[in-house]
């Protein structure tokens, strides 16, 4: 059983660990205020398709470790993550089996939220930087997900 | 832990979900505040940070293949006019440091002289930006030099032509550093040609620093070298910060809009020199004990 449970959650490790490179991966300066939120993405697609082995606790758990790699607030991340998560999980069903289009601008309002707490907790802990920088990743992210949406698909099925 | 299952519509489900996530929520407010106010999590951040260097390697070596690849295919004739240019910026500099040990001689006598403490010389080491990077939403980089190195939280960044931060999270492998030119980033210098001292902000915006405490009739003009002063504790005196590249001054307001262009490409360094004078560094680590 506990076996099981590891293989299950191999693909979905796999995934993340690519969303992590990803996201330290440099980028020239001029792209780099568009660099999408990939943990986040990914977040939401496992959210949705997973629910039952990717809940909010692993979200929390994967949002320590980026808060660790990028050094922000410990926890802060960590917040987002689980917000999103369980704003998906909570309506997975019905999203599930909204079409292409109609997923992606779901999307954008959950990813929307997620840099708002961002930027939220960052104003809080006196951390500011310009409400424009916010905006970037949401705007990549969104355009991105059909793509993740469908490559993470086949390999979902495959397994 | 109960997982959720998928098809279980049952209010129970929503109730577990809602009552994880509060506690999670909870959780994460009480270790923000934590880390926020004292240091007690450096424990825990140290520790996944140690569990994430070998990404950061990951993403690191493709930059390092290529540095390397590109020395080993260079030709002897590239090689040859490189070690020519080296050897002679060598002599040049050498000439420049002979009259240097002169000058700090000199300088230490007049110190005596006028019972000033002795400025203690500056210790060094040599880092690396691994091309990793660190926060979206600011100005940092990250460093190939942890605690084990002798790294600390405030150890000054300087490049080869000016500085370029300061460390914010010295973890035991790798650190993390802020640039000059993120908005959190205050720097107290003085201006080399008249010693006037204020101090420099950064914009958010890699090539612009801000003076926003320079009083209208104050004597600085485009093209002045603004050096640190040392009075941070943080960096020590005497290093090239930026060049004053505007001065507006509004009749009636108090201070003038001065902004100024950093010495050091911060976005193109890759070699960096850690420097710390020993008094700061002796300070620093008893303080950790």
């Amino acid at each position: 059983m506990r076996m099981n449970r590891v293989a299950d959650r191999l693909p979905a490790l796999l995934t993340f660990l690519i969303g992590l490179i990803l996201t330290l991966l440099p980028l020239p300066s001029i792209i780099d205020p568009f660099r999408p939120s990939w943990i986040a993405l990914l977040i939401i697609f496992w959210a949705i398709y997973s629910p039952q082995i990717w809940s909010v606790g692993s979200a929390w758990i994967i949002g320590i470790f980026i808060d660790v790699t990028q050094g922000s607030f410990l926890g802060q991340h960590a917040l987002a993550f689980s917000f999103i998560a369980f704003i998906t999980i909570r309506f997975h069903l019905i999203i599930r089996f909204f079409p292409l289009l109609q997923l992606t601008f779901t999307i954008l309002p959950i990813l929307a939220i997620y840099q708002f707490l961002l930027f939220w907790i960052n104003g809080v802990g006196d951390n500011n930087a310009p409400l424009l920088n916010y905006w970037g990743p949401v705007i990549s992210s969104t355009a991105l997900w059909p793509f993740i949406l469908i490559s993470l698909s086949g390999l979902r099925n495959r397994i | 832990m109960v997982a959720p299952r998928e098809n279980n519509k049952s209010p129970v489900r929503f109730s577990i979900l809602g009552f994880k996530f509060l506690g999670l929520i909870i959780l994460s407010i009480l270790l923000m505040y934590l880390d926020n106010r004292n240091d007690h999590l450096g424990l825990v951040r140290k520790g996944i940070s140690a569990a994430i260097y070998p990404v950061r390697m990951l993403v690191d070596s493709p930059f390092q293949l290529w540095e390397w690849l590109e020395e080993s295919i260079s030709t002897r004739s590239d090689l040859k006019q490189k070690l020519n240019k080296l050897k002679l910026e060598k002599l040049l500099t050498d000439g420049r440091l002979q009259k240097l040990s002169s000058l700090e001689a000199e300088n230490k006598r007049l110190r005596a002289l006028l019972n000033v403490r002795l400025k203690i010389s500056d210790k060094t080491l040599i880092a690396e930006i691994m091309s990793a990077n660190a926060n979206p939403y600011d100005h940092s980089v990250v460093i190939n030099l942890g605690t084990k190195d002798g790294v600390f939280d405030g150890h000054a960044l300087i490049g080869s032509d000016g500085v370029i931060g300061q460390v914010i999270k010295a973890d035991l492998l790798s650190s993390i550093a802020m640039l000059i030119s993120d908005t959190d980033h205050a720097l107290p210098v003085e201006v080399n040609r008249n010693g006037l001292r204020t101090i420099v902000v950064g914009t958010g915006t890699i090539d612009t620093l801000e003076l926003p405490f320079v009083v209208n009739n104050a004597d600085i003009n485009v093209g002045d070298l603004l050096v640190t002063s040392g009075f941070s504790g943080t960096f020590p005196a005497g290093y090239p910060v930026a060049i004053i590249n505007s001065v507006t001054r509004i009749p009636h307001q108090s201070y003038a809009k001065v902004t100024a262009t950093p010495a050091a490409s911060l976005g193109q360094t890759r070699e960096v020199l850690l420097v710390s004078s020993e008094s700061i560094q002796s300070y620093k680590l008893n303080e950790n004990e």
